[in-house]
């Protein structure tokens, strides 16, 4: 019984990574590999102010003196940092004024992802979504920024956020994730690149959906990206964001940071639709995802929450986490995160509740097929401080077929004893009896599993943007085509 | 004829359960298959819907003249066979309006036919719902997902009335009913009976078949069937006990 239902789930999760292509772009790279040199070399072609170098340099000394952490569920293969390249970006002819200038091979690559860049093409009667559109290191184009400085919104690429609004990125860069955090916060923080910059000011509520649509293109590189999100007192954001890269042999490395401040009273919504390269059926190539994502609910009444649905990269390293300082602030996530073939997953969050009647949620769904490993971990930590605050944690664990893993480390520790913290976890299969049942109504294996999963899910997917959710639910079902078995 | 079965034999990890079924259904008629427990009944209905793990290893099944054993669970389904679990199966998070709105897509697709428009959708569900005597909020629940034995039974019943199969095979659908449960079912199942559908009604109790009128009843026992006969044929074994049978074996 149990090899029928591997069988079927084995064909069903079989499925290929449609967005494996690789555009043909004029690049400049960095030269290879990692020394001051490669940090002065992005900074100066990014013509940064001087903190931005110090900043780099300070964070490139500190990660010489670390090293690469174990203590992850993952077997990382060696990464050799003097054959990577940290900076690639496609090679400008001249200063862009409107979207026709965009290389149109660039234009074809996003609308190939399904992305669209061009503002004309917003649906009548729909809000629009933002998008900033980064390829390899670089932003290519932000579009709507008009529309939100209008409101007093900024929406652009890190890069230039660095150039128009220093003392803003002064002030509020390293500030949630200092370069001191881990190994790989400490190297991004040295040869960053671009990424986004989101500030909304007091009192706004940003009337569009912001997103950021990551893609890798050239070959040996790595892309490190950074994001930062500020929300004033009483403003309001839904930030997502989207990621794919093409298909090679290699490991890539993506080692990124984001960083979210909320003020009193304010809220940021952020989603993450994660489909970097997982790597073929064998475990070859893939991205390597490891990212730093951390909110702080600065104000009192401030609430951060976190969606991700991940289910590219071979090996994902990631923990959405909330500092919740102001009283009453809240923080969530909510996460599915897939593996199939090879993949490795290591992922869940830390909630640290520092200020009174804090409360945080977190909901994990992990799903693992074919030979894969996947991880929640997570920390949950009351201060002596934070009274009466509360924290509720479902991890739930579905197992496709039997050579795959699923593991859950949870780590509480309380210092207060008028908080209450609730773990409740749960680990299933996809039983042979619920495809036969699917299959006699006339539903197909590969639907059923869909449905399956999709239903198994479903406390997660709906936390979405609606623009989203689609999107989601129709890479959860391929991410595991062909895995049915 | 719409399902022909000569000689059936089956078994599961090499044990031999069904040892040589002959069974005829008509188009127009209600069979009942009655008989102790552990007798093969529900591996009858398991081979004809197609579930792998037995092995057919002797006879044929032919399900209006195709060879049922070429075809996959998913197509016989499409072809209009449809299985009434005896213990359904949860679905958590798969709202049954989405279960059935996939299920029935993906057979009129199987019949070259477009999938059906959202609001037609809804108004098919609202009429099997009112034929079926299901209230409205059990189709917004998860497929079987904290359902009483009652809903679960009634949810099958409903699934029937949407698929609108061919040969509809009800496999102890009767059991754990109290009796108005059991009144539904029987109502929703005679409501479905046209000249051109049948249906095989698996049980082990005569009850069923107060309210559900058989034209035949077979009796099933040891993996074969050992006795056939009218609607009074259950009045008998209800009155004799299985133990007749079993005496008129030895």
């Amino acid at each position: 019984m149990e090899s029928e239902a591997n069988k079927i789930l084995d064909e069903v999760t079989q499925g290929d990574y449609k967005y494996g292509f690789v555009t043909d772009i004029d690049t400049e790279f960095a030269p290879v590999g990692l020394s001051e040199d490669t940090i002065r070399y992005i900074s100066t072609k990014k013509n940064e102010p001087e903190f931005m170098l110090e900043f780099r340099l300070k964070a490139y000394r500190h990660w010489l003196t670390l090293v690469q952490p174990k203590w992850a569920h993952l077997r990382i293969g060696p990464i050799n940092f003097q054959e990577i390249i940290f900076y690639a970006a496609p090679k400008k002819k001249k200063e862009l004024s409107s979207l026709d200038e965009v290389d149109p091979e660039l234009l074809a690559t996003f609308n190939k992802l399904g992305i669209s860049l061009d503002e004309q093409k917003k649906l009548a009667g729909v809000a629009g979504i933002a998008v900033d559109a980064v390829i390899d290191s670089v932003s290519v184009k932000t579009t709507f920024s008009d529309t939100l400085s209008k409101h007093g919104i900024i929406f652009c690429s890190f890069s230039e956020a660095v150039q128009n609004h220093p003392a803003l990125v002064k002030q509020y860069m390293g500030s949630v994730v200092p370069y001191t955090d881990n190994y790989f916060a400490a190297l991004n923080s040295a040869v960053f690149s671009d990424g986004s910059f989101c500030f909304i000011p007091k009192g706004v509520r940003c009337p569009m959906e912001l997103s950021t649509y990551f893609r890798i293109n050239a070959a040996n590189t790595g892309q490190f990206e950074r994001t930062l999100i500020v929300a004033e007192e009483g403003a309001y954001v839904s930030y997502m964001e989207g990621c794919t890269a093409p298909q090679r042999d290699e490991n890539q490395l993506h080692a990124a940071i984001v960083e979210i401040v909320a003020m009193k009273d304010a809220e940021v919504k952020y989603s993450t639709v994660q489909n970097w390269y997982p790597g073929d059926k064998n475990g070859l190539g893939g991205i390597y995802n490891f990212v730093t994502k951390r909110g702080i609910c600065k104000g009192n009444n401030s609430k951060i929450s976190w969606t991700q649905v991940e289910t590219g990269s071979a090996i994902t390293w990631k923990y959405p986490s909330c500092i919740l300082l102001g009283d009453n602030s809240v923080g969530e996530f909510y996460s599915v995160a897939v593996t199939n073939n090879y993949q490795q997953a290591d992922t869940g969050t830390k909630m640290t509740h520092l200020g009174k009647n804090t409360r945080s949620t977190i909901i994990s769904k992990g799903i693992s097929a074919g030979k894969s490993n996947n991880s929640y971990r997570g920390l949950v930590r009351i201060s002596k401080n934070a009274v009466n605050s509360r924290n509720y944690s479902q991890c739930d664990s579905l197992l496709l077929g039997a050579r795959c893993g699923a593991h859950t480390y949870p780590y509480i520790q309380v210092d207060n004893k008028s908080s209450i913290v609730e773990h409740e976890a749960t680990t299933s299969k996809i039983s042979e009896d619920q495809l036969f049942y699917c299959q006699q109504r006339g539903i197909s294996a590969e639907s059923a599993i869909g449905l399956i999963v999709n239903g198994y899910a479903k406390e997660v997917l709906k936390q979405l943007p609606m623009e989203f959710a689609v999107e989601a639910q129709k890479l959860l079902s391929i991410s595991l085509e062909g895995s049915v078995g | 004829m719409l399902l022909q079965i000569k000689n059936l034999h089956a078994s599961i990890h090499g044990k031999e359960i069904l040892r040589g079924v002959d069974l005829e259904v008509n188009k127009g008629e209600v069979h009942a298959i009655m008989g102790p427990n552990g007798t093969g009944k529900s591996t009858l209905a398991s081979v004809i819907a197609g579930r792998e793990v037995f092995d057919v290893t002797a006879g044929e099944i032919l399900y209006q003249g195709k060879d049922l054993q070429k075809l996959s669970i998913e197509d016989r389904a499409r072809e209009g066979i449809f299985l009434g679990f005896q213990y359904p199966v949860e679905i958590p998070g798969v709202s049954i309006t989405n279960f059935m709105r996939t299920a029935v897509n993906e057979v009129r697709k199987f019949k070259g036919l477009d999938p059906l428009p959202g609001g037609e959708f809804l108004r098919l569900m609202e009429e099997k719902k009112r034929l079926v005597e299901i209230t409205s909020n059990l189709t917004n629940r998860s497929v079987n997902e904290g359902f009483s034995g009652g809903e679960k039974k009634k949810n099958e019943i409903f699934q029937m009335a949407m698929l609108e199969p061919m040969l509809a095979i009800l496999d102890e659908t009767d059991s754990g009913l109290d009796i108005d449960a059991l009144r539904i079912v029987a109502n929703g199942v005679n409501k479905l009976r046209r000249p051109d559908n049948a249906f095989v009604i698996i049980t082990h109790y005569q009850r069923l078949l107060d309210y559900i009128i058989p034209d035949f009843v077979h009796v099933l026992f040891e993996g074969k069937i050992v006795k056939s006969g009218g609607k009074e044929l259950a009045l008998e074994l209800e009155e004799k006990g299985y133990d007749w049978i079993k005496k008129e074996q030895e």
